[in-house]
């Protein structure tokens, strides 16, 4: 996991980084193990304890959005690129699926293995992007994301040939009876969106994520000092996008439908991005409590009113509450909090050695966002554990 | 065919005016406050919303109405960049103004869809339909009005910023904000004012759009805005004359493209900014390298 080869920028850092881990506090580990273990009970025995339709498709969407948000944080988050356009993957992972399926005559449960199937056509149509988009930095490249999610939104429209335009594609019949449709979904989702998350915690604990989180903190110093931007940037984003595109695909096999508007929708992306910031960017389960938070919610809105214009409201007044009060999301928020607590407690000498236990896998604190006082003391913990590891955690500045 | 061509040519330019000034705007907002601001699609349409309530309501023509627009959409710019952009900082400032900016986006479009609902509407006015026979061709009259107006409010805004105090300021703070607040401006409010702004030229683009267009819905600013961030991200972000050309030059070819591939033309925007991305990543006008922004 750490990696092995020798090691210009982060792999001081992330020896650091275990070894302050492993260091650990045994109860505190043990508490946070048996939360996990009790979250993944709940999470397992959950349809079998609520079969109503509604509930199960709220589920679903949002194991969906879990895996989407996730996937969207491993990239965006750890990188600092910030995608919109990750919609891109999502709905040619259904589109995909749909025409792979009308094209070759998959019926029935066969249709599963075209899973895999999606998952490459989306991570091939990422190489591409990649190239064009990760060539420029900060607004820019949010723009052109943009603007290729548009040009894919068009195509799903103006190829008729291939997509069916304004029509849509629809799944695969399948066999099932209601209950156990959306039972089997569920765990396949499930698996999905815990998959998803291992391999966002395995990349970050990774000298993989080292050197994104490298890039992020500050792309041209990373660069001098070994880190080959381009190819580094490149993986996270086709990784992110093979991983959308399979939840796509999933997605479209539940929902039964395809549409150029639903496929790809510029809601999309803003929505997993939120979840990301809600829950702490660059965090690892902080995008998995975005979506478990707001997708629920948002789900909850549109039911409630009949007025989805109130729930849209409603939703970006969220958004901007968000943004503005909690800035640095959710865990990382908790985070700080929990290790200032604990500062206090513990007096402030040994702080820089144990502030970073508190936190646990949402090490947030390191990502520099926030209040001097905090960036400070994650700094002085990151310099404790080797020189080279400045430039993967020294906290910058504000942007302008 | 050359008729066609001309007359698209003719359309390019005259669609091309009013472009300018949403783009200028955006651009302006960019430059001064380093964020981009994605609910100016939206605001473009609230503009249009605003004259048709002004002229469904109280029967007021169009242009009349941006008396009272012009200045609203300014004061809503403002309140919007003290409430939600200004408390922004630290370093992830550029996403978190990015998001601000989409939310407030969704908030207007919920908003103009519980007051005026799905449905699309247009503009009318006596000279929305009617046009004048000039050069073999027939225009329309709010084509033509419509760019004059855009020529007076770009030139507006280029004389007060090389021509004023205010303007110099805000120059001043494109170029570099920190040493802008040592020389004694007040950066805060240049920044307020240039939003306001940049906000109070979509009352008009706005105006002019839902006048010309083939009507529009609370939904339709997400086409702008992506229309009008190739714009600008092709002209180069901040550059207020790259604005102006690449509004021209792209209305022109996509109405060009438009004479054989109606369906496709407007991915002709975007093919053209990928491709101007690929051999130039700053833009055409760029001054500021956009890899090493």
């Amino acid at each position: 996991m750490t990696g092995q080869a020798s090691p210009p920028a982060g792999q001081a850092a992330a020896a650091g980084a275990r070894h302050r881990k492993s260091v650990g506090w045994p109860a505190g580990r043990a508490a946070q193990a048996g939360l996990i273990v009790l979250a993944l009970v709940a999470v397992v025995i959950f349809p079998l304890a609520f079969t109503n339709q509604q509930v199960s498709t709220i589920a679903f969407l949002t194991l969906i959005f879990v895996c989407a948000a996730v996937a969207w944080n491993l990239f965006s988050g750890y990188s600092g690129y910030i995608s919109l356009g990750h919609a891109v993957f999502f709905g040619s992972g259904a589109y995909a699926a749909g025409i792979a399926a009308r094209d070759w005559h998959i019926t029935g449960t066969a249709e599963f293995a075209l899973l895999p199937f999606a998952a490459v056509v989306a991570a091939l149509i990422a190489v591409p992007f990649g190239l064009v988009a990760l060539r420029v930095r900060r607004h820019t490249f949010v723009v052109i994301t943009i603007a290729i999610f548009f040009i894919f939104q068009l195509m799903a429209f103006n190829l008729t040939g291939l997509t069916n335009g304004t029509i849509g594609l629809n799944a695969p019949f399948l066999l099932w009876d209601p209950v156990s449709f959306d039972q089997r979904f569920y765990y396949m989702a499930l698996v999905l969106a815990l998959g998803t998350v291992a391999i966002s915690w395995l990349i970050k604990g990774s000298r993989f994520g080292l050197q994104l989180r490298a890039i992020r903190d500050d792309e041209d110093r990373a660069a001098s000092l070994g880190v080959r931007a381009m190819p580094v940037k490149l993986t996270a984003f086709v990784i992110s996008g093979g991983i959308t595109g399979l939840a796509g695909a999933l997605w479209f096999f539940f929902i039964n439908q395809v549409l150029p508007q639903s496929g790809f929708d510029p809601l999309f992306d803003l929505t997993v991005a939120l979840m990301a910031f809600l829950g702490g960017l660059g965090t690892v389960t902080g995008p998995m409590l975005g979506a478990l938070i707001i997708e629920p919610a948002q789900q909850y809105l549109t039911t409630q009113f009949s007025n989805s214009y109130l729930s849209q409201i409603l939703l970006g007044a969220l958004f901007l509450a968000v943004v503005l009060f909690l800035p640095r999301g959710l865990i990382p928020t908790v985070a700080a909090k929990g290790s200032g607590w604990l500062e206090q407690r513990r007096g402030r000498q040994d702080v820089p050695a144990t502030g970073e236990d508190g936190d646990g896998g949402a090490d947030g604190t390191d990502a520099g966002i926030g209040s001097p006082a905090e960036a400070g003391t994650s700094a002085a913990a990151d310099a404790g554990s080797g020189d080279t590891s400045a430039p993967a955690a020294t906290s910058k500045g504000p942007a302008s | 065919m050359g008729t066609e061509l001309t007359r698209a040519v003719i359309n390019g330019i005259l669609g091309g005016g009013i472009y300018a000034l949403m783009a200028v705007g955006l651009t302006l907002i960019f430059g001064v406050l380093d964020i981009i601001n994605i609910a100016q699609g939206v605001m473009v349409i609230l503009g249009a919303y605003l004259s048709y309530a002004l002229s469904v309501h109280l029967h007021l023509d169009l242009f009349l109405g941006l008396l009272i627009t012009v200045p609203a959409m300014f004061v809503i710019g403002v309140i919007i960049q003290v409430a939600f952009i200004r408390p922004l900082h630290g370093s992830e400032r550029t996403s978190m103004s990015l998001l601000a900016s989409y939310a407030v986006a969704i908030i207007i479009e919920g908003a103009l869809y519980l007051f005026f609902g799905p449905n699309y509407v247009t503009l009318n006015a006596s000279y929305v339909n009617k046009s004048v026979y000039l050069l073999g061709f027939h225009l329309p009259y709010i084509d033509l009005y419509g760019f004059a107006l855009a020529v007076v409010l770009v030139a507006a805004i280029y004389v007060m910023l090389y021509r004023t105090t205010f303007g110099r300021s805000i120059r001043a703070t494109m170029q570099d904000r920190t040493a802008a607040m040592l020389v004694g401006v007040d950066v805060n409010r240049v920044a307020a004012l240039t939003y306001g702004i940049g906000v109070a030229v979509t009352a008009a683009g706005g105006m002019i759009f839902g006048a010309s267009g083939g009507g529009f819905n609370p939904n339709s600013g997400y086409d702008l805005i992506s229309r009008l961030l190739a714009l600008i991200i092709l002209a180069g972000l901040g550059s207020i004359g790259g604005a102006l050309v690449a509004s021209m030059f792209m209305l022109t070819l996509e109405s060009i493209v438009d004479i054989w591939q109606p369906n496709w033309s407007i991915a002709v925007f975007y093919a053209a900014l990928v491709l101007v991305l690929l051999i130039k990543p700053t833009g055409l006008f760029g001054r500021q390298a956009a890899r090493a922004q």
